[in-house]
C-alpha cells in the first residue's frame, strides 16, 4: 500500500515544483553557486543541516545567493541536478551517496559546470568529490561511549543499511573495543530504503528495544531518523550520541556527544574555491588529521564529559593522527574485519 | 527466565505502543464503514491531525489545545469526504484517495510556511507532550488507554445501542432505514465524524506521544495497515483490535529481533526480519480469515426515491 502511496505523493511534489521553485541569486555575482539536499531535508538537524549551515556562513560572509533544493523523493535529483545546470548555476554541490548516478549523468551534459559531490566518488574532470574517513570520528565517540557507559552495553542505531552507515558502526565499534575489549554492541539499522532516513517513529522504537536489553548509550547515525532515537534515548533517561552536526544541544544533558563531520567547511571551502577562481576536481579524502571529523565537546556535554574521558580521547585522537592506531574501513573490503 | 519474563514484558509493551493509533484508527474505520462509508482517507485524517496536532501544541505550549487541534483537522477531513460522499453522492474511494493526498501535500506545504524546517513543526517539550501515566518505561500515556477502551466502547455503540443497530442496518439496506423514517445522510454523517474523532486521536499521539513533533508522512501507511486489520476482523471490533495487535506484535519483535542471534538458526538476516509482517500478513489472507464479507451497501451512494 505504501508502494502507491509514494507516487502519488511524487505526483503531487512534483507538481508543486513549478509553484515553488528554487529561489534564484538575486545579487549580481561572479559565482552562482547551488545545493540539492539528500532525502533527509535541509532541517534533519544533522548532515544536509551541516550543509546548510556551511551555506548560510557563504551566503552572510560573501552575499551570494546560493539556490537551495529540497527534494522529496530520489527521483528528483536528475531533475534538480539538470535544472541549475541548465539555469547555469555554477558550482553545484549534490548532499549525499544516493545522488552518484544521476551526478555523473548531469555532469557528463554539462562538462562546463562544475559539480562536487559529498560522501561518494564520481571520476569525471568537472566533478570534486569529497569523502570523510568517517569510521575515525566514530571510533573516537565510540571511546567515549565505552567510558561512559556503565552497563557495558552500547547500542548503534542507523539510517538505511548501506556500506557508508556499516563504516560508521564499523569504527565505534574498534573504538569501543579499544576502550573497554568486554564491552558489548548492539546494531540495528533503521531500512534498507531511503525512507529510513525519515523515519523518527520507528527509530525511536529501535532505540527503545536496545534500551530494554541494557543498552544505556546510542550512537544514532541515521539523518532525520535520529532526531527519534535521540527523543527515546532522552525520554529514557540514557545517553545519546549524534551525528555529522554538533547535535548536543537537541537534548542538553542527554547528550555524551556528537561525532562532527565537516560538511559545513566542504561547503564553504568549494563555494570559496569556485569564488577563487581555484576549484579543483578529483577526491579529497578528509579525516581527523584534515579536520574533516571531529568529536563534539561544549556547555552542553561538557558535565558528562570527565577529564580521564577527555584525555583518552585526545590520546586516541592523537595516535590516529600521528598512524599509531590504523582505524580499519568497513567499505575497503566490505567488512568490519580487517 | 526472569529475562525471557522481561524480553516478553517488554515486547508486548512495544505492541501496544505500536498497535496504539492502528486500533484507534480501526475503530474509527469501523464505525464509517459499519455505516456503508469506504474509507480510504484514514491515512490522510491521520496525518493531517498529527501536523495540526503537533503545530498547535507547540504554538500554544498547551497539551489539549494540540490534541484539540488534531481531532478538529481530523474532523474537517471528515466533513469533507461526507460532504462528497453523503450529500453529493462522489465515489468514496476517490474521495478518500484525493484525502490523502491533500494531506500529504498540504501538511509539508503549511509546515514549510509556518516552520521554515522542511515540513516539519518544532520538536516538542516534554511539557507539551502526552508523557507516560504509570509505567516510563512503557510509555503508557493516556491515548494508549484510550485506544484500549475504544474498543468495548465501539462494540458496545455498534452492537448495544439504537444508534448501533440503525447504523448496521444503514450499512446493509439503507432503503429500509429510509423507508422507517429515519434519515440515512445524518446517520452517515454522524459514522463519518465519529470516524474523524477516532483518527484525530490517532493522529495526536503519532505526533505528541510517540514522537515529539510532526514530520512528514509520518503516518507511513499506517492508515492503511488499519482498513487492513478491519477487513481480517471482518468489520467486528473485537478481531479487529486482535489483527491491530498482530501488526503491532510483528513490528515490535521485528524491531526487537534484529541483529539477535536466534538459538540454532544463528542471527536472522535484517531484510527476512522486516519483511515478516508481510509474508504473515499474506499467509493469513490466504489460509485463515476466510471469507470476509464487507457492509452490502458499502461504497453505494444512497440516493432516496422520489
Amino acid at each position: 500500500m505504501k508502494r502507491w502511496v509514494g507516487p502519488l505523493i511524487a505526483v503531487f511534489a512534483v507538481a508543486c515544483l513549478g509553484v515553488f521553485a528554487p529561489v534564484q541569486a538575486q545579487t549580481p555575482a561572479a559565482i552562482k553557486p547551488a545545493v540539492v539536499f539528500s532525502t533527509g531535508g535541509k532541517f534533519d538537524k544533522s548532515f544536509n543541516e551541516g550543509v546548510s549551515q556551511g551555506a548560510e556562513k557563504f551566503k552572510k560572509d560573501t552575499g551570494i545567493a546560493v539556490a537551495e533544493f529540497e527534494p522529496s523523493n530520489e527521483t528528483q535529483f536528475e531533475q534538480a541536478l539538470r535544472r541549475f545546470a541548465q539555469r547555469g548555476q555554477d558550482p553545484i554541490i549534490a548532499v549525499g551517496f544516493a545522488q552518484a548516478v544521476a551526478l555523473e549523468k548531469v555532469a557528463k551534459e554539462f562538462p562546463n559546470i562544475h559539480f562536487t559531490i559529498i560522501d561518494s566518488v564520481v571520476n569525471l574532470p568537472n566533478v570534486q568529490s569529497v569523502v570523510f574517513r568517517e569510521q575515525e570520528g566514530s571510533f573516537l565517540v565510540g571511546v567515549l561511549a565505552a567510558l561512559a557507559s556503565k552497563t557495558g552495553k552500547i547500542g548503534f542505531v542507523g539510517g538505511m543499511d548501506i556500506p557508508l552507515v556499516r563504516r560508521f558502526q564499523c569504527g565505534f565499534e574498534q573504538g569501543i573495543k579499544y576502550a573497554n575489549p568486554n564491552a558489548e554492541l548492539i546494531t540495528n539499522m533503521t531500512g534498507t530504503t531511503p525512507a529510513a532516513w525519515n523515519d523518527p517513529g520507528r527509530g525511536a522504537e529501535l532505540a527503545r528495544g536496545q534500551i530494554d536489553r541494557g543498552v544505556d548509550v546510542v550512537y544514532a547515525a541515521a539523518g532525520s531518523t535520529g532526531l527519534g532515537i535521540l527523543q527515546a534515548t532522552k525520554d529514557r533517561g540514557k545517553l545519546g550520541i549524534g551525528v555529522d552536526s554538533n547535535q548536543n544541544h537537541l537534548h542538553p544533558g542527554n547528550m555524551l556527544t556528537s561525532m562532527l563531520k565537516r560538511v559545513d567547511v566542504a561547503t564553504y571551502e568549494s563555494f570559496k574555491a569556485a569564488m577563487d577562481h581555484q576549484w579543483k576536481g578529483g577526491t579529497q579524502v578528509l579525516g581527523l588529521k584534515e579536520g574533516g571529523v571531529d568529536w563534539a565537546l561544549d556547555k552542553d556535554n561538557e558535565k558528562l564529559v570527565t577529564p580521564e574521558m577527555k584525555a583518552k580521547v585526545e590520546a586516541a585522537k592523537a595516535d590516529i593522527i600521528s598512524g599509531k592506531i590504523v582505524v580499519h574501513d568497513y567499505m575497503s573490503n566490505n567488512s568490519c574485519n580487517r | 527466565m526472569e529475562e525471557t519474563l522481561t524480553f516478553v514484558t517488554l515486547t508486548l509493551a512495544a505492541t501496544l505502543r505500536v498497535a496504539t493509533p492502528l486500533v484507534l484508527c480501526a475503530m474509527g474505520g469501523l464505525f464509517s464503514e459499519k455505516s456503508g462509508i469506504i474509507d480510504v482517507g484514514l491515512e490522510g485524517k491521520m496525518l493531517m491531525a498529527a501536523f495540526f496536532a503537533a503545530a498547535t501544541a507547540s504554538l500554544t505550549g498547551s497539551i489539549w489545545a494540540g490534541v484539540g487541534a488534531g481531532i478538529v483537522a481530523a474532523e474537517v477531513m471528515a466533513l469533507l469526504h461526507g460532504v462528497a460522499c453523503i450529500t453529493y453522492r462522489g465515489n468514496q474511494v476517490v474521495s478518500g484517495i484525493a484525502l490523502n493526498i491533500l494531506a500529504a501535500g498540504l501538511t509539508v506545504v503549511l509546515g514549510t510556511a509556518w516552520f521554515a524546517r522542511g515540513g516539519q513543526t518544532p520538536p516538542l517539550g516534554d511539557s507539551e507532550r502526552l508523557m507516560p501515566i504509570f509505567f516510563p518505561v512503557a510509555r503508557d500515556n493516556i491515548l494508549v488507554y484510550a485506544a484500549l477502551l475504544s474498543v468495548p466502547f465501539t462494540w458496545w455503540a455498534i452492537a448495544r445501542t439504537r444508534f448501533g443497530l440503525r447504523l448496521r442496518a444503514v450499512g446493509e439496506m439503507p432503503l429500509a432505514v429510509d423507508g422507517a423514517g429515519v434519515s440515512v445522510g445524518w446517520l452517515r454523517y454522524r459514522a463519518v465524524l465519529l470516524c474523524g474523532l477516532f483518527a484525530g486521536l490517532a493522529g495526536a499521539y503519532l505526533s505528541m506521544a510517540q514522537n515529539a513533533g510532526f514530520s512528514r508522512d509520518m503516518t507511513a501507511g499506517q492508515g492503511f495497515i488499519a482498513l487492513a486489520a478491519i477487513i481480517f476482523g471482518k468489520w467486528r471490533p473485537f478481531p479487529a483490535f486482535g489483527a491491530c495487535l498482530i501488526f503491532g506484535l510483528l513490528d515490535a519483535v521485528a524491531i526487537r529481533l534484529q541483529g539477535v542471534s536466534v538459538p540454532g538458526v544463528g542471527e536472522v538476516p535484517v531484510q527476512l526480519i522486516q519483511a515478516l509482517p508481510y509474508l504473515l500478513t499474506l499467509f493469513l489472507l490466504a489460509g485463515f480469515i476466510g471469507n470476509a464479507v464487507a457492509p452490502k451497501a458499502a461504497g453505494i451512494p444512497y440516493e432516496k426515491e422520489h
